[in-house]
């Protein structure tokens, strides 16, 4: 794993000399072949920067909103919290994190967490909010306990939306997972940051970044229409 | 509970006895208003009866009912099932006991037919099996197809067809009560009497107690064995028999909310066959006229009916077919129109008005003339107190 960059930095070096295309730092699909293998550990880097933070976050989000959800006047103060977290600048927030979690994964994974909290809060609690009073007085009415209505009434009519949250915060933690690397993070942001004006390097790496978007996104979607396949039933 | 008692018999029957339901003062004060929503209501439903509560906006009628099953607690006062206080009661295990269909019929969009029929008997711990026999049995008791109807999703069926199975979801455990809080409500008039019928028809097998909430007059006299009429306040103005209501409300409140036509009301309780209906002269053409003179002697009105051999009406007769020795079969209008003696009276009269006729021949079910009603026997009906209070579910019971 180590030796694997170096490779590519001697290919690099070893290309340069003879290719006018990398000289110019224009766009070479003969460096991309070549050079392709550089970025599948910051692409996976990426990945985890993605997935860990919105996991996490959502857990939290989630747990927040069902404690808010009984309690109405705590989503005033939640939505405060994690709307001000929302507004932290990123780069700001790595440096305000450094001194405590030190330079490295969890920095980057606990500013990006925070960012997703706000984005899940408001969703679970919108979603929760718009189950049909009708259907959750016809559940108390047949006897379904807070819980049982929770989880077998409001939650599955909420998944909608619950999801369309957690597809806008994985989104969006693509995008500034790219910044990780700030935090010492790494990630496909650093492979931009090394080499920001050589296109072929820009293209490839914020090329995965759009990719990496896509198929969460798409991974995303698919649950959502198989696991609330009653929504098209109407149509 | 035992799931053994609630077991449907072979026959599709239930086989659970009714409950019976009583308000002793009940009584609903919100914090921080100064008179109740429901002020003693005490009154008491038999098993195996409808009880309409019904009046005007913010008389409580729905506060009375949601106080049943504890969705609204009760301040003062109780309410016993079976002779139980519900306030002893778990309110999650009593509403499991309890069948609730409201007018938004709150199906669940996210779940199946079934599995929105299923929900009671699923938090029961039902197995499988035993869920699906009883759902193809509630589709089918309320009149769906079981296989087109079992997979769909709530906004795939009509809006008749969703009460239908909210109704079918209301009785999936066969409660030995049921409460429907305008369960008509929403349904267009020409299918809400279809509903209604149909549901009449369903409480004659099933015979469950059951409070319907309606601010409706006409629903609640068609539908109710017993009719509370409650007041502004929370107050009970009259608890009686349909029959009785529209006969003698007891005050000027009952009166207006009964309204002016309660007379015509009554004619929806009665069939054709309840009345004293008048004697008619049956001739037959050929017969001696002497004879059929006596004959219209002996009957209530100064005309004869033509009837053939069978006995069936054919026209009444001119007085020219009494000009021979025989009579002649010379009609001055045909014998419309014919009622029937299982016709309910307010038809048989909107018939008898639509026709323009002062008599319409009745017959029974062979065709045979039985007697003649007129608008005179109607009234003399309307005058006369009831001999016995009738309700839609009886006359629904004769008819099956």
């Amino acid at each position: 794993m180590t030796f694997e960059p170096l490779i590519a930095q001697l290919q690099t070096r070893d290309r340069s000399k003879d290719s006018g295309c990398v000289i110019d730092d224009g766009l070479c699909p003969d460096w991309i072949v070549d050079n392709f293998d550089r970025y599948v550990d910051p692409f996976w880097q990426h990945v985890y920067l993605t997935v860990t933070p919105v996991a996490i976050g959502f857990l939290i989000a989630f747990g927040l909103a069902l404690l808010a959800h009984r309690r109405n006047w705590l989503v005033g103060p939640i939505a405060s919290v994690t709307g001000t977290l929302y507004t932290i600048p990123s780069v700001a927030f790595f440096f305000l994190l450094q001194p405590i979690t030190g330079l490295g994964n969890t920095t980057a994974i606990v500013a990006l967490v925070c960012y997703t909290l706000l984005i899940i809060f408001r969703n679970v609690i919108t979603g929760l909010q718009a189950v049909p009073e009708d259907a959750k007085d016809a559940a108390r009415g047949m006897g379904l306990t807070d819980r049982q209505m929770l989880w077998r009434v409001e939650l599955p009519l909420a998944l909608p939306e619950i999801l369309a949250g957690v597809r806008i915060a994985t989104t969006t933690t693509v995008g500034l997972a790219a910044l990780a690397f700030l935090a010492g993070g790494g990630g496909l942001g650093q492979e931009l940051d090394q080499d920001p004006f050589f296109k072929s390097n820009v293209v490839v790496a914020g090329g995965l970044a759009i990719l990496l978007a896509a198929i969460l996104d798409v991974i995303i979607l698919t649950f959502q229409r198989f696991a609330t396949s009653w929504q098209r039933a109407a149509a | 509970m035992n799931d053994q008692s609630s077991a449907p018999s072979p026959d599709g029957k239930s086989d659970r006895q009714a409950a019976t339901l009583e308000f002793r003062e009940a009584t609903k004060l919100y914090p921080g208003q100064d008179s109740p929503a429901l002020d003693k209501l005490s009154l008491e439903v038999p098993a195996g009866e409808i009880c309409v509560l019904v009046g005007p906006s913010g008389c409580g009628k729905t506060t009375a009912m949601r106080m049943v099953n504890r969705m609204i607690d009760i301040t003062d006062g109780d309410i016993l099932l079976d002779g139980q206080s519900v306030r002893d009661r778990n309110p999650a295990e009593l509403r499991r006991e309890i069948g609730y269909a409201i007018q938004q019929i709150g199906l669940f969009p996210h779940l199946s037919i079934a599995d929105n029929i299923a929900t009671v008997p699923k938090l029961l711990g039902w197995d499988k099996q035993r869920i699906a026999a009883r759902v193809d049995e509630l589709l089918e008791l309320v009149s769906l197809d079981p296989h087109d109807t079992r997979d769909r999703y709530p906004p795939q069926l009509s809006g008749g067809q969703r009460q239908r199975v909210g109704v079918a979801r209301a009785l999936a455990v066969d409660p030995p009560l049921m409460l429907m809080d305008e369960p008509f409500g929403a349904i267009d008039p020409i299918n809400r009497e279809r509903l209604q019928n149909e549901f009449l028809r369903l409480q004659s097998e099933i015979r469950k107690t059951i409070v319907f909430v309606t601010h409706d007059i006409d629903e609640a006299i068609k539908m109710g064995d017993k009719i509370a009429i409650l007041q502004k306040g929370g107050k009970l103005a009259q608890y009686a028999s349909p029959g009785e209501l529209l006969m003698y409300p007891n005050g000027e409140f009952v009166e207006e909310f009964v309204g002016a036509d309660r007379s015509l009301k009554r004619l929806a309780l009665q069939r054709v066959r309840d009345i004293d209906l008048w004697k008619a002269a049956q001739v037959r053409a050929g017969e001696a006229v002497s004879e059929a003179r006596a004959k219209i002697a002996d009957s209530d009105i100064e005309i004869a009916l033509l009837v053939d051999d069978q006995g069936r009406p054919e026209g009444w007769l001119s007085e020219s077919a009494f000009h021979g020795e025989r009579v002649e079969r010379k009609l001055r209008s045909p014998a419309e129109p014919i009622v029937e003696l299982d016709d309910i009276l307010r038809d048989a009269l909107a018939d008898l008005l639509t026709s323009d006729t002062r008599y319409g021949p009745v017959v029974d079910d062979t065709g045979k003339v039985a007697g003649v009603l007129s608008l005179e026997v109607i009234s003399n009906f309307l005058h006369d107190a009831p001999t016995e209070t009738r309700t839609s579910v009886d006359l629904i019971e004769e008819e099956a």
